[in-house]
């Protein structure tokens, strides 16, 4: 296991780099809005890791709290933190691209609206984990995943149906892309992903440590002699 | 006495004579939304049109930020003499307490609302023009979903340091799909212009669904060590 860091970590560089020659140099100039699509690989992978990284904590959260494996909550805040790192990217890189070419920095549109409350919603899940101290406080956020678990598909909803009835950017239909934009997308997805798991380990390895940090702690405090 | 919905009964009767005696929740909202009604209409000063557009988001936000102090009160009253870790040691179910809160804080909410209302009529001159009866589900509705994920999280901020500030932080983000709907069908009422039967619909989802949640995973939070 410990190799496979190092292996991990040169993959990604180099994930990272073709993928980036790949968007600027090589897939092709948008017809309509010129090179201020490029945005575009960035944007919308950093969203599906985002998702993926989302995903992630709300499995581990709903496993802690059936199982109470420190592990699993662990694998959680590590998830939520990357998660909200890449929905961060996505909520900067959107409207910088959407200037240009809708004229207008924001829309309350379902799917950026969406995106902006997933991201209060974990926001308020790291708050919630700064503040509470103690075996407590795994219990307390797992269960506030949940309900930002619950409550996404009310919210698409809810906003889906508010916005509708205006006319809205639309951004091209999957259709119409070219072959070879799905393919830089891919890339970079990969790129992110690998970029996003590499950060991961780290941040669970580091969970873990402070586990048992605060593990040991207890222990000594129980028990002075055992510290000798 | 040992029935849950007895448990129920006893607790939400001991809130309900605290609350009575002490009005501390009560005055604290009413005063609370006051304010708000008396800054808004400051800031705005609108004319009977305009008013009929903007009232519905007003009035949320004014009860949204009152239900808060409220909520705020809910547990803390039972952290003195430790009585809350008495409850967890007996063996009284946990969501027959939770429901008690739940009920005792959409009662409180329901005052509010009932003595607020005349004086955002008269303050903003309203006059709804669509079908005016339809408030009373959205108001039964939207408060509800407030309370009943405000109790929940008034549970889990009480766990954690500066809890005051907590739970606006964490009730909040969940609660915007339903404060959508509670805006968006009061603004179609008071406007006439639109049917508000699908936020209606929505509020009622938002509420079957976290009240099914509250009840499954409070005894897990009340519990937490």
């Amino acid at each position: 296991m410990k190799r496979a860091f190092p292996i991990l970590a040169v993959l990604t560089a180099l994930l990272l780099g073709y993928s980036f020659y790949e968007a600027m140099f090589v897939a092709p100039t948008d017809q309509m809005q010129g090179d201020v699509y490029r945005i575009i690989y960035y944007h919308v992978p950093s969203a599906w890791s985002a998702f993926a990284f989302f995903l992630t904590n709300f499995i581990a959260s709903v496993v802690y709290l059936l199982r109470r494996n420190l592990k699993a909550d662990a694998v959680a805040v590590a998830a939520a933190e990357i998660g909200v790192v890449f929905c961060t990217v996505v909520l900067v890189t959107g409207p910088i691209w959407a200037r240009p070419v809708w004229g207008i920095w924001w829309t309350w549109d379902s799917r950026l609206t969406s995106t902006l409350v997933l991201w209060l919603i974990y926001v308020s899940y790291l708050i919630l984990r700064r503040f509470s101290s103690g075996g407590q406080a795994p219990v307390l956020a797992a269960s506030l995943a949940v309900f930002g678990a619950l409550d996404m598909p009310l919210v698409y909803f809810s906003i889906w149906f508010f916005r509708t009835q205006h006319p809205q950017p639309v951004v091209g239909d999957g259709g119409s892309i070219d072959p070879r934009m799905w393919h830089v997308w891919l890339l970079n997805w990969a790129g992110f992903l690998c970029f996003g798991l590499l950060v991961f380990w780290k941040r669970y390895r580091l969970e873990i440590l402070q586990q048992e940090v605060k593990e040991t702690q207890a222990l000594e405090a129980l028990d002075p002699r055992s510290s000798q | 006495m040992s029935q849950p919905s007895g448990i129920v009964r006893a607790t939400l009767a001991k809130d309900l004579r605290l609350e009575w005696r002490s009005k501390d929740a009560i005055n604290s909202m009413l005063f609370f939304a006051l304010l708000v009604v008396v800054i808004f209409s400051f800031s705005f000063d609108p004319l009977a049109e305009e008013s009929r557009r903007i009232a519905g988001g007003l009035i949320w936000v004014a009860f949204l930020f009152a239900a808060v102090t409220a909520l705020n009160q809910t547990w803390a009253r039972e952290l003195r003499n430790q009585a809350l870790d008495a409850y967890r040691i007996s063996p009284a179910p946990a969501n027959s307490l939770f429901l008690a809160k739940a009920f005792g804080n959409f009662i409180f909410v329901i005052v509010l609302e009932a003595l607020m209302t005349p004086l955002f009529i008269m303050f903003y001159k309203l006059r709804a023009l669509g079908p005016a009866w339809e408030l009373v589900p959205v108001a039964a509705l939207g408060t509800w979903a407030l309370v009943v994920n405000g109790t929940f999280f008034a549970a889990i901020s009480l766990r954690t340091r500066s809890r005051e500030i907590m739970l606006p932080l964490l009730l909040f983000p969940i609660s915007i799909p339903a404060l959508l709907a509670m805006v968006n069908a009061t603004t179609n009422i008071l406007t006439g212009e639109d049917s508000s039967r699908f936020w209606i619909v929505l509020l009622g989802a938002y509420d079957v669904v976290f009240t099914i949640a509250c009840l499954f995973l409070f005894e897990t939070v009340l519990q937490a060590e």
